[in-house]
């Protein structure tokens, strides 16, 4: 698979989307033009989903989030990372996360 | 909750002579007594913390209200989505600006009241405010901000929908043919000299159907479907609330909260003042919206009539009419069976 994905990289949420908790589901709201395909739509993050973004905090690189999700799921390690890098990817082609920039 | 709607202001830039809410835009006393903005952000907080998904602004004309951009900008930074009720007329450069940096995540709708100066202005009631309107909508659709039309075209401008309809279809938003509004409401507050001027600017329930045959076969068909989904068996008795009441909850310029847009029976609503939206959603209106119906009439008529599923008689219509809850509205009767009648329906077996 040909990622944008980097696993040294520290990935957070864009400041151009507002994530809302609701009855137990992630929901990402756009906030300017431009985020997410589809201006009508919201995108919604289920329970490992939202346990990803939860983690998107700007201290952790992706490679140490994998880690840690790797010792608490009870799945198979290449499953968890090609799903969890699957998923950023998708969130980052819709600008709704960005990469951070060391300073 | 999905959808919260909130009436920014009773005050409106326009006279539209069959409108039901339109205070002078200057109108002193309800300046006085409007929500403020922090007013309006703290429900517009407590609104997303019960989960609602989106906002509709509504007025009056909501863009006269001072901090509107203010408050847009407060609703969307919430995650919450906007539908903005306007006639456009406001829709400067400004206006652009915002949309097309933050959209709304809905499509504006605007009502247009006709096609021609004349006629635009004959239900308008304010010289400018065609050119105004129609500017603000070249505004919007130059720079690609989704909105939608809805035409209130009255007997001025009857013989313009065909114009209108091109018109409508132009717009890359739009599904379908546009919303007429046609069975006009009386004023929320009860205004009876207002009521008087609405009352006969209203079309017979003859006209209505003629104006229905207009349309074809084919939307005559569906709307026969339509009826037949929504005819009900004769067993509702003494409910009271077979409307959509509670669904949309509404917050007045004044800070009631009330169980639908048109719904101000004084009794029937709660004071965001002195009270969260929380205690009114999970309290208040559940227990109005069981309340039943008491006057005999209504219960003899309305409460066995197969056409209730899609009559306009609702207890909002009935204090309009008549300052109680349950009280048969004439003129939403005849035009219910009316249309049953034109569609064949009246004839039909229930089943």
């Amino acid at each position: 698979m040909n990622s944008k994905i980097n696993s040294g990289s520290v990935y957070v949420p864009s400041d151009e989307v507002v994530a809302r908790e609701i009855e137990g589901e992630l929901i990402i709201v756009p906030l300017t033009s431009g985020v997410g395909n589809m201006e009508d739509e919201l995108y919604t993050l289920n329970e490992t989903g939202k346990d990803i973004w939860s983690r998107l905090d700007g201290k952790r690189n992706l490679r140490s989030i994998l880690d840690q999700l790797k010792t608490e799921y009870d799945m198979d390690s290449q499953t968890i990372e090609e799903d969890a890098k699957g998923l950023l990817e998708e969130l980052l082609i819709r600008k709704m996360i960005v990469e951070k920039r060391s300073k | 909750m999905a959808q919260l709607d909130m009436e920014l202001t009773e005050r409106c830039n326009n006279n539209c002579i069959h409108c039901y809410i339109n205070l002078p835009e200057n109108d002193r006393h309800a300046l006085d007594n409007e929500l403020s903005t922090d007013d309006i952000k703290d429900i517009l907080k407590q609104a997303e913390k019960l989960g609602c998904l989106a906002v509709r602004f509504t007025g009056g004309e909501p863009l006269v209200k001072k901090d509107f951009k203010d408050i847009y900008l407060f609703a969307r930074q919430l995650g919450l989505k906007v539908v903005l009720f306007t006639n456009a007329s406001l829709i400067d450069d400004e206006m652009i600006r915002l949309f097309s940096h933050i959209p709304p995540l809905k499509e504006i709708e605007i009502t247009v009241y006709g096609m021609t100066q004349s006629s635009y202005e004959a239900v308008s009631g304010v010289k400018g405010s065609f050119k105004k309107a129609f500017e603000g909508i070249r505004r919007l659709n130059a720079a690609k901000i989704p909105f939608i039309v809805k035409g209130a075209l009255l007997s001025s401008g009857a013989h313009e929908q065909k114009a209108f309809e091109t018109f409508a279809d132009h717009i890359p938003w739009m599904k379908g043919k546009p919303d007429n509004i046609v069975l006009l409401d009386l004023s929320g507050r009860r205004d009876l000299k207002k009521n008087d001027k609405i009352r006969k600017l209203r079309i017979s329930p003859d006209e209505h159907v003629r104006r229905l045959m207009n349309n074809g076969k084919k939307l005559i068909e569906e709307g026969r479907r339509f009826q037949k989904t929504f005819r009900v068996a004769p067993d509702n008795g003494d409910r009271l609330f077979t409307c959509g009441a509670g669904k949309n909850l509404c917050v007045d310029a004044y800070g009631n909260l009330q169980a639908c847009l048109l719904l101000r029976h004084p009794d029937t609503v709660y004071d965001l003042k002195k009270g969260t939206l929380k205690d009114a959603f999970q309290n208040f209106f559940p227990e109005l919206l069981s309340k039943k119906a008491e006057n005999p009439e209504f219960i003899k008529r309305c409460g066995k009539c197969e056409l209730r599923g899609f009559c306009e008689q609702c207890p909002a219509k009935s204090w309009m009419e008549h300052g109680t809850l349950d009280t048969p509205v004439e003129y939403y009767c005849r035009m219910a069976h009316a249309e049953a009648e034109m569609t064949g329906l009246d004839k039909d077996e229930i089943g």
